[in-house]
């Protein structure tokens, strides 16, 4: 693997107009990722998703180098309906548009930083490998105090000219103070066997509110990855909701620094797994200052051999007193070849503050059936009545009434 | 000259020989085969302990310090430890407490463990460890006229060759961790308990562990063995006196309930913390493991865990037998430098187990207390539940409070409940006890008691008095 990492790699630095300063950055990034390879179980942070095995078992030899000189055909009827909507298109991951046609250009500001790579501080070789490989990558800054008027929708889509590849894509979005973004990750898949690696970065400054709702609906069979960092300055807030249902593989990372007093951050998810599904959410919620706020909510429904993971941390810093931080996993087995792990997990160094988690598994409630049936529904119908109302509960949080809609459309959920 | 004389010859040629001034008999420093030879040996074990010992040293070589864990400690240098230390009185064993050593009686009522007394009155047998091997079994009597088996283990090795052959290792088995393997190739001594078919025990079984000997690592090796049908209660209290060095206490715990058997083990633990400082104080790395082997049966742990510079142990349960219940109740109190990181495993294999966690935390000073649990239901083990709480007290903001649970449901008929709170003394609670007369020390005494009574409850009675107090006294200094 890798000498076609160093091979895909040399192909890729060639079709770069970058600095000499850039290329060594992405090549120190590739140095590091081919020392650590893909993640593997052994890794604490990956016990339940083991990607470097899911590579060899399901994908094969992956290849790294995506020509991105030609454009792909954009496909309209992909477009989400009966909501009106700014667009970033991204096809193989290739941006092929950015639309922002409801809103006032001036407000809006688009820069190509490619030589900005953000550093994590903590490992984790997927990020390392996202940046040696993204080709663009766009920062979209909202000024102050403008709100989009509509929503933005990213689209994730793949056509049958990659197979067995890895895509490696990345933005940035800095919120200005006092504004607002509204974000939706719209994935569409037509392949299969190929990695999809995503990283966000968003900073928010005082009083800004970020929306993100991540939309995995669609059956395919890739592995995708995605990684949201959010920082967030005094009262700011973010809103992160994730429907992880579609691909064969997916895992969810939210890391989300509270630097600001009165910030507050939100994480739900739904996961709704059928056969052979892995899915996984990880989240990590640092309070850093006094008086932020955050909460958690993931329920899980999971069908024959499907496996769903949660890994919830919350850390408190010393300094972070009157923090209220709140945690709940729930998931429904329904088959016994269904699992479930959760690892919700509290670090805390501060005494006046109020954490919790719970979790809570297993299968549907016979009473609830029976109670249902008594009343003239059949088994099925009883049964699906009593997971949507499981999941209802989730889609419920959405603030944005329109985008709640969308996304109750999505799931086929009715009130 | 027998071949344990003999033996003592031949090490007196190595650099550090026997320090039997100190009326300690020692093995010379270090870990390797000879030493594991010569420990085996002293205690006049037949072969096949031997080879025990030696395919766990085996192992060991393979073997890497596990480095997972919140607590860091410096480096334990294993060539630097003395494996085998014996009190010198024990080359002749007393027949009863009057022919005991005299300093030793002495050290016991310091520690306020009047052996006589408290065995007479309390109707408890005592088998007491002295370093590592134990000096005196009362109430050994009593028991035998019930058929019950309570001895030290080398005497178990001795006399019931069969049941340890049997059963040891089969928890724990050699090829687990580095501690626990550590522990299978040089534990000197420990409890060895018998009960045999329908046996209730008509007393509580206790041990009270006893470190001394400076730069010793307690390396015991506790069985218990509830045959169908029996129950057994068992306590462990724990006291050390004063050290600056830190000390090494790797400690292995098997029990093993058959059909219909329940087996109850209580820890009371207050080792010596180290100073305010966080200097000196022990290391607490125990592996405690429960096999409910048979149906029906039961294992039960509850612990109070106060001493030790560092704490690091997980009870576990292993449900085995088809409807068994494993339950674990625990305190933690870390002041000052200490640390603590433990919890529990319970591991669902049968059809219809239930398990219940009930884990209270409470960290002061600048020390730092973590739960960590894993539940795990298997895919056949059908119909099973399991229900966590754990929650953590804070008390200042130089403290650190965490946990970290795995929880693994492979089985749709199952369910697994877990929850955690973290929280403080509230303001209120403080002012109305004060307001009653009480002092501030003595009011948190009074809130932290009622926050680990669900744990304290389950304590046998003499050990809870015990324990109460010890959870007042940990926390003393702690508040204003």
């Amino acid at each position: 693997m890798n000498e076609q990492l160093q091979l895909d790699f040399d192909k890729i630095i060639k079709t770069l107009k970058i600095s000499e300063k850039e290329i060594q950055l992405k090549k120190s990034f590739l140095k590091k990722f081919i020392e650590n390879g893909f993640p593997n179980r052994k890794q604490e942070d990956w016990k339940f998703l083991d990607i470097s095995q899911i590579i060899k078992k399901n994908i094969g030899e992956l290849s790294f180098f995506n020509d991105y000189s030609l454009p792909n055909k954009i496909d309209p009827s992909i477009f989400v309906d009966g909501l009106e909507h700014n667009k970033i298109i991204f096809i193989n991951g290739r941006i092929e548009k950015i639309d922002f046609s409801y809103e006032d250009q001036s407000q809006i500001e688009i820069n190509d930083e490619i030589g900005k790579n953000i550093k994590f501080n903590y490992e984790n070789s997927l990020i390392d490998l996202n940046n040696a490989f993204t080709n663009k990558v766009y920062k979209i800054l909202i000024k102050k105090n403008y709100s989009l008027k509509k929503p933005l929708i990213i689209y994730h889509s793949t056509n049958n000219k990659i197979k067995s590849k890895n895509v490696n894509l990345s933005l940035n979005f800095g919120l200005e103070e006092n504004s607002c973004l509204r974000l939706i990750d719209y994935f569409n898949d037509n392949t299969d066997k190929n990695f999809v690696n995503i990283l966000y970065n968003f900073d928010l400054k005082k009083y800004s509110i970020l929306k993100n709702y991540k939309l995995d609906k669609f059956r395919n069979n890739n592995l995708k990855y995605s990684f949201n960092n959010i920082e967030q300055d005094d009262n700011s807030i973010s809103e992160t909701f994730i429907l992880s249902a579609g691909s064969d593989y997916f895992k969810n990372e939210v890391n989300c620094n509270l630097n600001g007093e009165y910030s507050s951050a939100f994480i739900n998810g739904v996961f709704s797994l059928k056969e052979n599904q892995q899915h996984e959410i990880r989240s990590t919620i640092n309070h850093l200052v006094e008086n932020t706020k955050s909460y958690q909510l993931i329920k899980s429904v999971l069908g024959k051999n499907s496996k769903s993971a949660y890994q919830g941390r919350i850390f408190v810093d010393s300094k972070a007193q009157k923090t209220d931080g709140y945690q709940l996993s729930k998931a429904i087995l329904l088959d016994e070849t269904s699992e479930f792990n959760a690892k919700p997990e509290l670090e805390i160094y501060a005494d006046d503050v109020k954490c919790s988690h719970g979790s809570a598994s297993g299968s549907l409630n016979e009473n609830s059936i029976f109670y249902l049936m008594s009343r003239g529904l059949n088994y099925q119908q009883s049964k699906e009545l009593l997971i949507n109302g499981f999941l209802l509960d989730v889609v419920e949080k959405i603030t944005d009434s329109e985008i709640r809609n969308l996304v109750k459309n999505i799931i086929g959920l009715e009130e | 000259m027998d071949t344990r004389e003999k033996d003592i010859e031949k090490l007196k040629d190595y650099k550090y020989g026997f320090t039997t001034d100190i009326e300690n008999i020692k093995a010379p420093k270090g870990l390797n085969e000879d030493v594991i030879k010569f420990i085996s040996n002293i205690k006049k074990e037949p072969q096949w302990m031997l080879d025990f010992r030696l395919k766990a040293y085996e192992r060991l070589k393979l073997l890497k310090e596990p480095n997972w864990q919140k607590p860091k400690y410096p480096k334990i240098d294993y060539q630097d430890l003395y494996y085998y230390s014996a009190p010198k009185s024990m080359k002749d064993k007393p027949k009863s407490l009057d022919e005991l050593d005299p300093k030793l009686l002495e050290t016991y009522k310091k520690l306020g463990i009047p052996l006589q007394e408290q065995a007479r009155l309390n109707g408890i047998a005592v088998d007491a460890v002295f370093d590592s091997v134990s000096v005196a079994t009362t109430f050994k009597g009593e028991l035998t006229k019930h058929g019950i088996i309570f001895c030290s283990m080398s005497e178990a090795i001795q006399k019931h060759p069969d049941l340890v052959k049997k059963y040891l290792g089969t928890v724990i088995p050699v090829t687990d961790h580095f501690f626990a393997t550590l522990n299978s190739a040089v534990f000197t001594d420990g409890s060895f308990v018998y009960i045999p078919k329908g046996v209730k025990c008509p007393m509580e079984l206790s041990t009270y562990f006893r470190i001394n000997a400076s730069q010793t690592g307690q390396f015991e090796r506790t069985l218990i063995i509830a045959d169908e049908g029996s129950y057994v209660s068992y306590l462990e209290g724990c006291t050390a006196p004063m050290r600056d060095e830190n000390q090494l206490h790797a400690a292995n715990v098997e029990l093993i309930a058959l059909d219909d058997a329940e087996i109850k083990y209580s820890t009371v633990q207050n080792w010596y913390p180290g100073d305010e400082n966080g200097k000196g104080g022990i290391y607490n790395f125990v592996t405690k493991r429960g096999l409910c082997k048979g149906k029906n049966s039961k294992i039960s742990w509850t612990q109070v865990e106060t001493g030790s510079a560092i704490t690091w142990k997980y009870p576990s349960c292993i449900l085995k037998g088809d409807n068994s219940i494993g339950e674990f109740y625990s305190i933690a109190i870390t002041n000052n430098h200490q640390k603590a990181d433990t919890g529990t495993k319970m591991i669902h294999l049968g059809k219809n187990t239930k398990s219940k966690i009930i884990s209270k935390g409470i960290s002061a000073g600048y020390s730092d207390m973590t739960y960590r649990g894993l539940v795990d239901i298997n895919s056949k083990a059908k119909n099973s539940s399991n229900y966590t709480q754990c929650d953590s007290l804070l008390m200042g903001n130089k403290c650190g409070a965490h946990t970290v649970p795995y929880i693994r449901n492979k089985n749709f008929d199952s369910n697994i409940a877990h929850e955690a709170t973290t929280s403080k003394i509230s303001e209120d609670q403080l002012h109305y006890c004060q307001q009653r007369g009480l002092n501030s020390e003595e009011a948190v005494g009074l809130i932290v008691n009622g926050f680990c009574k669900e744990v304290l409850q389950q304590l046998p009675m003499e050990f809870a008095v015990e324990a109460q107090k010890l959870v007042g006294i940990s926390l003393e200094g702690s508040v204003g």
